[in-house]
């Protein structure tokens, strides 16, 4: 198991469940860190989404976050991503105080599909793929066949499948082939084997050096892949611990 | 040679809207509607018909466009697609720019298949350059629509939005109506020029296009 350690700066935290979430612990010979949350809170009028959160993620790593429903996990995500900025605190994305400067860096998959019903997959993605210049964007088509569907499926997006949905959502957030990967539940409402198959293919994301994040009420699913498991409550980091992929021993078949 | 971004917009919303006409289908029909009853109502005579026709025409295209401006924003926010463009590199103007084009285009359609209807049901014969109601009604309908989608973004995160945009589009657009409904009424009875009309509602619609298209990315990126 990674040993952690105890830091005074929140800048590099990570809370535990013993510690108030601006307490922080980071691991030995720390890789580069991508974005970082300095005692960030965000409030919904007088709700507190989140609560002076301190955490650090770092490159090529995958940090699965959980938390019952209300517990800031959406939040974090939608301000990591910039469609959200923090109330108070301070916040760093790939350096930038605003991660908007560094959106074409950052891909963020949504519980929505995020795309046209009327639209085949193919036809969204051209859409988006014509948004995102300036970037080596995949092909529209490998987007897809890299989630497993079809690209020359002539159907709207409103007539998939949950599961089928879910997979064009991820293929749009692939085009651009970004370096931080947002992805909140993304295996909600997926069948066991399209939930593997979508855990192979973040494995391999991950081994490209790019972070992701994923939110997911489904642990034991999400677990194997986790570098740390970051959970949170009301708002607050209640815990950061190693995953078992820290541990070396991801093996997403084992699952099944 | 790369396509500018409000034409990538453009095209998708006019791709969106040949798959499901929602917009043109209430549109013309509500707007038919109008036509239909005043004529019913009125019966006016030939001199009355020229008087008052400027102003229905403007009114009924005002409110069949609000219905479809009410829409504009819908399927962007139905599955957060709006969030998806506004993670995009593309500027936020663009995406206002391609979809007032695409609102336009919708309205000047109906306009255009509702005017021959018009000139039977109102029975009218233009004293006037007729050709200048060509220039008239672009140009107020690119003033309702440039405010329209404006205001239509600026209400989307609002509970009553399709309350909300009437309430903020009709009171500014109000010069730009006094401009077509009385350039119209000028072309049609032939009693003044309306050339001073007409260069309001230019003047109105650059001043309106430009403070939007310099507006748009803050309320794009505003929180709800």
């Amino acid at each position: 198991m990674r040993a952690l350690e105890l830091t005074e700066s929140p800048l590099q935290g990570l809370a535990t469940e013993s510690a108030p979430s601006t307490a922080a612990y980071t691991p030995n010979s720390m890789p580069e860190p991508i974005a970082e949350l300095e005692s960030v809170s965000k409030l919904y009028g007088t709700f507190a989404a989140l609560r002076k959160v301190s955490v650090s993620f770092e490159r090529g790593r995958c940090y699965v976050v959980l938390g019952a429903n209300g517990a800031g996990k959406s939040t974090l995500l939608r301000m990591l991503a910039g469609l959200l900025r923090p109330s108070y605190g301070r916040m760093r994305v790939f350096g930038e105080e605003d991660p908007a400067n560094v959106r074409d860096r950052i891909g963020y998959m949504s519980h929505a599909t995020m795309l046209y019903d009327e639209f085949t997959g193919v036809e969204n993605l051209r859409y988006f793929a014509n948004l995102y210049r300036g970037r080596a964007c995949m092909k529209p088509e490998e987007a897809l066949e890299a989630v497993g569907l079809d690209p020359s499926l002539n159907r709207p997006v409103g007539q998939y499948s949950q599961g089928m949905r879910q997979r064009a959502s991820l293929a749009r957030v692939l085009l651009s082939q970004p370096e931080l990967l947002l992805l909140d539940e993304p295996f909600s409402n997926m069948d066991i084997e399209s939930a593997h198959q979508m855990l192979r293919l973040l494995e391999t994301f991950r081994s490209e050096q790019r972070t992701i994040l994923l939110t997911t009420h489904q642990r034991e699913l999400a677990e194997p892949l986790a570098d740390f498991m970051l959970r949170l409550r009301a708002g607050s980091v209640e815990s950061l611990s190693d995953g078992p992929h820290a541990q070396g021993c991801f093996a997403p078949e084992a699952g099944r | 040679m790369r396509q500018p971004y409000f034409l990538i917009h453009l095209a998708k919303d006019l791709r969106l809207e040949w798959r499901s006409k929602d917009a043109i289908n209430s549109m013309l029909f509500f707007a038919v509607l109008v036509v239909v009853l005043f004529s019913l109502a009125f019966d006016p005579t030939r001199e009355a018909s020229r008087q008052i026709a400027g102003g229905i025409l403007c009114v009924a295209t005002m409110f069949a466009a609000v219905s479809a401006l009410n829409q504009a924003w819908a399927r962007e926010l139905r599955h957060q697609v709006l969030d998806a463009q506004r993670m995009a590199s593309a500027p936020g103007a663009a995406l206002f720019l391609g979809k007032v084009l695409a609102n336009f285009i919708f309205v000047m359609a109906v306009e255009i298949l509702l005017a021959p209807l018009f000139v039977v049901f109102y029975n009218l014969h233009p004293l006037g350059n007729a050709w200048l109601l060509g220039l008239v009604m672009p140009l107020g309908t690119w003033a309702l629509i440039v405010n329209g989608v404006f205001f239509a973004a600026l209400s989307i995160r609002t509970r009553s939005r399709e309350l909300l945009l009437p309430l903020l589009l009709f009171p500014i657009f109000i010069p730009a109506l006094l401009g077509m409904v009385l350039s119209a009424n000028a072309i049609l009875t032939g009693d003044s020029d309306p050339g001073l009309w007409i260069k309001l509602l230019a003047g109105y619609d650059i001043i309106f296009t430009t403070i939007s298209l310099l507006l748009f990315e803050v309320i794009l990126h505003a929180e709800g």
